[in-house]
């Protein structure tokens, strides 16, 4: 239904913003809206349309059609009687709908927690207890057909949790705790942002949900519980060596690994993510290079400190550690 | 006090007058026979305006409304010339023109001066131009009070506006949410120049407001009851109104949240038991009807060009004044709707839905009467035509999709994207910006002696209109796609770089129309008191009259709304000095202040002229507050202590009874020249500083209620209700020796100094109390940096320490103004306004005691 109006160069899949994501929505909770919202266009449209037509004939109109516009009549069948019952009617429908959207919708949820932090997302997969099980950041693999419950915490600033494919958004207010219900219907890689103005790099702070099918999810949870094999050659162990001593430790926590700072995005799966620097760069060791190279220059006020201290050979292996880290 | 017992005229039936007038005597008028001679020109000397660097002393409401609309215009050009830079950087992705840190001063600077040093000025700006002309006052009833709003928020602005030149400019965003602007994520003094900038330019409108309330109730030409009033003296008299209850919240908001930072006091730090979302509660009470405030006047405005033009009365009139007051009672139960996302409960969630929707009825009811209103007249294609009918099309469909945005789960979507930014820019622009630019092409021969030009008029609104659809109408897509506000840029290959670059192409074609509407204005804009293009679109209200300084040569009995279009010869009699008060009666600039109601004649106000004073404590006042912005405590401590003085100097010369004690203002009817109590102008302005005082103290007491509701485990500190025992009887004494002060003052027997005594007494036992109230907490052990009761708590204090600290000073002032024999006896209004200040410190004195001791624990 959506005409192409330009040929997909997204960096990164999943964040084209044609088809408008709100009302190319991928699951019931943004589906629901995404219906209303087209209702709505439609509905302003059309009374837009009346008023343009009523102020044509004030203007323009014929004496006898004047006439009838030109009186307190008019007033109240325009002002007062039209807007009270059209509003009452889209009132119960938004108040329906708000309480549908806000109740779960059947069946199991799966619980995540997602911290918003400044500039980035950090993402916790919570056990039935409640109890975070694995640490990620910026990505949220989810399954289809699942509700998926997700607390938002803010340990610093107020930001803003928003796939608009998936879901409207959820401020994340610090000394609060909100909770927001995503689920996708069809597998595929969906845009987040945060839409809460934080500061600094805000425009710079996305993050990406991956919807995958059941089996596939399965395989994936497995695949990321497995035992972590050892750096694999002889360049990513010397990354591992220079990630602890070049201070990427004191920040960074890598599961396994001595290093488990926790100031920045939990890297043990690092490698798997499809971006970087929350969501603005492809995954590759070009970008993981640069990224810790000079992340000020691709993304200025972030936290992380220039490494322009270290070699090329120093950045390589470091860049060649974090791949594997998958 | 009356007319009617001084003029000996039989006092008629009540139901028929609201002050006892004799409303016969308005048959006197017009009066027949020459006027004497040299009347004309005692008028115009009296009225004659300072010349040279003199004219900074002006206070005449001609002069401060031009100077205060073109520096509201000037605020407009800077804060869209940031929005073109802005344009700029957005039109391509990853785009380098403005780094971050200054793509988000520019946002930040864009949205508040545009709210606070353009849209509320601008409005209040053509209020003091306006509205004794449409009223026929000689002057707005404090013209100093003008002259010093103006001064203050132009040296105000221009200093806070300076702050982007030097990189110091706020970044968080206009609406400043906290924990971003606490010290912790804002440690430069950006957030303080804003905290400190825009609280001062609040104080400088809540000015203006008490000036247009006591202006619109208290000025009007007699007979012009309040159902024959211009719409747009409605529209004032609520944007006023407005004013007074909304500001408050700010102001005690900026007043918090700088204490936050510089006491570090935690209203909003959520691990202290503040709360982030109180600010948000605080600034969108203020927040949303903010917005009607903007577009309240506006839309006054319109109604009455959009009568004049159509050469017809307003259709419903009755029906938009309802939907005046309407707008501004729904417009407070808002708020919310800008923390639909925040998580809130789902019932208030739905209360605010449905006001939100509910504000759409009375917009609705103003758009159907000017459309019916069109359509009974034979509008004229003129510039100020297009303008309104532009702004009406623009108007509509903003409020469309802010019925849309009412649906909670759709604005769940779209909030903070930049579908949000299409929505208010529609309503904005198409409810005040085109309204304001059809007022300016309409009112511009009122003040100028060529009109503006007709032919250029109609390329700046093509350009403004179709700028602004082609700069907008985009930016709804735009949001759709999933663009978020406040972005200084965006990554490539989202398709948002296509309706970001026609947005961008719009923003330059709306600058070109403002270009050549600078042009129009340098070619044609002729300053002109007298001698003025005149009425060149025919309206019908008493703004049109033939004037000078002096306002009206005499000022008419008002019988109709429309009274150019009902009497003719209305214009001519004026001019001949057939009505009331042909010329100064006293030798001294005065006004005719006439009852709320049905205007009735009730005194004589002598008014100032010309003073420094006004000028200099507004530069001391702004001084006062930048100076501490720069942390320059000191000297700015000093300059505040000097604008207190300027203050002192500018009042001390004032509230002074003239001779005669009555005079005849026309047709033999006779009134007096000095009159005290609830009747005067002053006495009016005093309630409603009251209600603005009250309405901080409010927030402040809704402050310590939420934050309780929300932390109750961080309440700690002992309520100790005993210590009421203690202070109530000396707030008490405070008021009680007050009132006795005003007692004694109207006894023949007393002293000279018994009543300046028994009110010093009363301000000395007011400042006990609020000492031991004060100390009480101290010894508790309560520490306002401890918690949100602490923060609360001493927030209450700090605002009755305020109070209480003017209270003191006024009191030494009466005194001071006793000793040199300057109170009149029985009755004086600085005494009066002196009791009812000191009445009110000592009652919110004991509110605020009463509350923090009794809740929670004795309730």
């Amino acid at each position: 239904m959506w005409p192409r109006i330009s040929t997909p160069s997204g960096i990164v899949e999943g964040l084209a913003g044609w088809p408008p994501p709100v009302l190319d929505p991928a699951g019931p909770y943004a589906g629901s809206v995404a219906a209303l919202s087209w209702a709505l266009i439609a509905l302003a449209a059309g009374i837009f349309l009346i008023v343009l037509a009523a102020l044509w004939i004030a203007l323009r109109g014929r004496e006898r059609l004047r006439a009838r516009l030109g009186g307190e009549r008019a007033i109240w069948i325009g002002g007062v009687v039209f807007p009270v019952v059209v509003l009452t009617a889209l009132l119960i429908w938004g108040l329906t709908l708000t309480r549908n959207l806000s109740e779960p919708a059947g069946g199991p949820e799966l619980r995540m927690r997602v911290s918003g932090e400044m500039w980035w997302w950090r993402v916790s997969y919570l056990d039935g207890n409640g109890r975070a099980f694995m640490q990620d950041a910026n990505e949220l693999h989810i399954p289809v057909g699942r509700t998926i419950a997700i607390e938002l915490v803010s340990p610093d600033v107020i930001h803003s949790f928003w796939v608009p494919q998936l879901s409207g958004k959820l401020d994340m207010v610090p000394g609060r705790r909100n909770l927001i219900r995503i689920q996708a219907d069809r597998p595929g890689t969906y845009a987040g942002i945060c839409a809460e103005y934080c500061g600094g790099p805000h425009a710079l702070m996305g993050f990406l949900v991956v919807a995958h099918a059941p089996d596939d999810y399965a395989r994936w949870l497995a695949a990321r519980r497995a035992p972590r094999a050892a750096p694999p050659d002889r360049q990513s162990a010397r990354g591992a060596a220079l990630f602890v001593s070049a201070g990427c430790a004191a920040c960074h926590r890598i599961a396994g690994t001595p290093a488990n700072g926790q100031a920045g995005p939990d890297l043990t799966h690092v490698g798997s993510r499809r971006t970087l620097g929350a969501g603005i760069l492809p995954n590759n060791r070009g970008t993981m290079i640069g990224w810790i190279g000079n992340s000020q220059a691709i993304k200025p006020g972030n936290r992380m400190p220039p490494y322009t201290v270290l070699p090329g050979e120093d950045l390589q292996a470091l860049a060649a550690y974090l791949e594997a880290q998958r | 006090m009356n007319a009617s017992r001084t003029s000996g005229a039989v006092p008629p039936a009540a139901s028929v007058s609201e002050t006892g007038f004799d409303p016969t005597l308005f048959d006197r008028f017009p009066t027949s026979g020459e006027r004497p001679e040299g009347e004309l020109g005692e008028l115009e000397h009296v009225w004659r305006a300072p010349r040279g660097w003199g004219l900074l002393t002006v206070v005449n409401n001609n002069y401060v409304g031009i100077f205060y609309v073109g520096a509201a215009f000037l605020f407009f050009l800077l804060a869209g010339i940031l929005a073109l830079v802005m344009r700029v950087q957005l039109a391509l992705p990853l785009n380098g023109v403005l780094p971050q840190e200054t793509y988000n001063q520019f946002f930040t600077m864009h949205g508040t001066v545009m709210m606070f040093l353009f849209a509320v000025p601008a409005v209040e700006a053509l209020g003091v131009l306006l509205l004794p002309q449409m009223l026929a006052a000689r002057d707005l009833p404090f013209p100093r009070l003008s002259a010093y709003a103006f001064w203050a928020y132009l040296v105000g602005g221009l200093a806070f506006f300076a702050s982007i030149f030097v990189g110091l400019a706020p970044n968080g965003g206009w609406f400043m949410y906290p924990p971003l602007t606490s010290t912790a994520y804002s440690p430069g003094i950006n957030a303080d120049f804003w905290l400190l900038g825009i609280g001062f330019i609040e104080i400088s409108a809540i000015a203006g407001a008490i000036e247009i309330i006591v202006g619109v109730l208290k000025t009007r030409a007699p007979g012009m009851s309040l159902d024959k009033m211009p719409i747009f003296a409605w529209a004032m008299l609520v944007f006023a109104g407005m004013i007074i209850i909304a500001f408050p919240a700010v102001i005690f908001g900026t007043l918090a949240l700088e204490l936050e930072r510089a006491l570090n006091w935690p209203f909003f730090d959520p691990t202290r038991g503040g709360d982030p979302l109180l600010w948000q509660h605080l600034f969108w009470f203020f927040g949303h009807p903010e917005v009607y405030i903007i577009f309240l006047p506006a839309a006054g405005l319109v109604s009455m060009m959009v009568a004049a033009l159509s050469r017809t009365p307003l259709v419903g009139y009755r029906l938009v004044v309802l939907a005046l007051v309407a707008t501004a009672f729904i417009s407070f139960g808002v708020w919310a709707h800008h923390m639909f996302a925040v998580g809130m409960p789902r019932l208030s969630v739905g209360f605010f839905s449905a006001a939100s929707m509910a504000v759409s009825v009375p917009a609705g009811i103003q758009v159907f009467a000017w459309i019916a209103t069109l359509s009974v007249g034979r509008p004229r294609y003129q510039t100020p035509t297009l303008f309104l009918v532009g702004g009406l099309v623009t108007f509509v469909l903003g409020g469309l999709t802010g019925v849309m945005v009412a649906m909670v789960p759709f604005d769940w979507q779209v909030h903070d994207s930049y579908f949000i930014v299409a929505h208010l820019h529609y309503v904005l622009i198409g409810g005040m910006v085109f309204p304001m630019f059809a007022g300016f092409y309409y009112w511009t021969p009122m003040m100028s002696r060529r009109p503006l030009s007709e032919r250029l008029g109609k390329w700046v609104f093509w350009l403004m209109f179709a700028g602004m659809q082609v700069t907008f109408l985009p930016m709804h897509l735009t949001g759709f796609m999933g663009m978020p506000r406040r972005v200084y840029t965006y990554l490539p290959g989202r398709d948002w770089e296509i309706t970001n670059m026609i947005s961008t192409v719009g923003a330059f074609m709306l600058a070109a129309g403002i270009l050549i509407f600078l042009v129009d204005l340098i070619r044609n804009f002729r300053f002109a008191a007298e001698g003025n293009a005149g009425n060149v679109y025919g309206g019908g209200t008493l703004e049109w009259l033939p004037t000078g300084l002096y306002s009206t040569r005499s000022i008419p009995l008002v019988t109709s709304r429309e009274p150019l279009w009902d009497r003719p010869g209305l214009s001519r009699e004026v001019e001949e000095g057939r009505y009331f008060l042909p010329g100064s009666a006293t030798g001294n600039r005065e006004t005719i202040i006439t009852s709320p109601l049905r205007a009735e004649p009730q005194y004589l106000q002598i008014m100032p002229g010309p003073s420094v004073w006004p000028l200099l404590s507004a530069i001391f006042t702004a001084g006062f507050f930048l100076l501490l912005t720069v942390q320059a405590y000191l000297v700015g401590v000093v300059s505040g202590l000097v604008a207190i003085w300027c203050m002192i100097r500018w009042l001390w010369e004032t509230d002074r009874p003239v001779r005669p004690p009555t005079a005849d203002i026309g047709a033999g009817i006779e009134v007096p020249t000095y009159v005290t109590g609830p009747s005067t102008h002053g006495w009016w302005a005093m309630v409603v500083l009251q209600i603005v005082i009250g309405m901080i103290f409010l927030m402040a007491a809704f402050s310590y209620l939420y934050l309780y509701g929300v932390h109750t485990s961080f309440w700690t500190a002992p309520p100790a209700p005993s210590w009421l025992a203690l202070l109530l009887p000396l707030y008490g004494a405070g008021m009680g020796l007050a009132w006795l002060a005003r007692v004694l003052l109207a006894r023949r027997r007393s002293t000279l100094w018994s009543p300046a005594t028994a009110l010093l007494f009363g301000a000395a036992s007011l400042l006990t109390g609020f000492v031991l109230d004060c100390l009480s907490w101290r010894w508790s052990g309560l520490d306002p940096e401890a918690s949100g009761q602490g923060a609360t708590v001493y927030g209450l204090l700090a605002i009755q320490g305020f109070v209480t600290g003017v209270a003191v000073l006024i009191a030494l002032y009466v005194a001071a103004r006793n000793s040199r024999g300057l109170v009149t006896r029985p009755r004086n209004n600085s005494f009066d306004l002196a009791v009812l200040f000191l009445i009110y410190t000592g009652a919110q004195g004991v509110l605020g005691a009463a509350l923090v001791r009794l809740f929670p624990g004795a309730v």
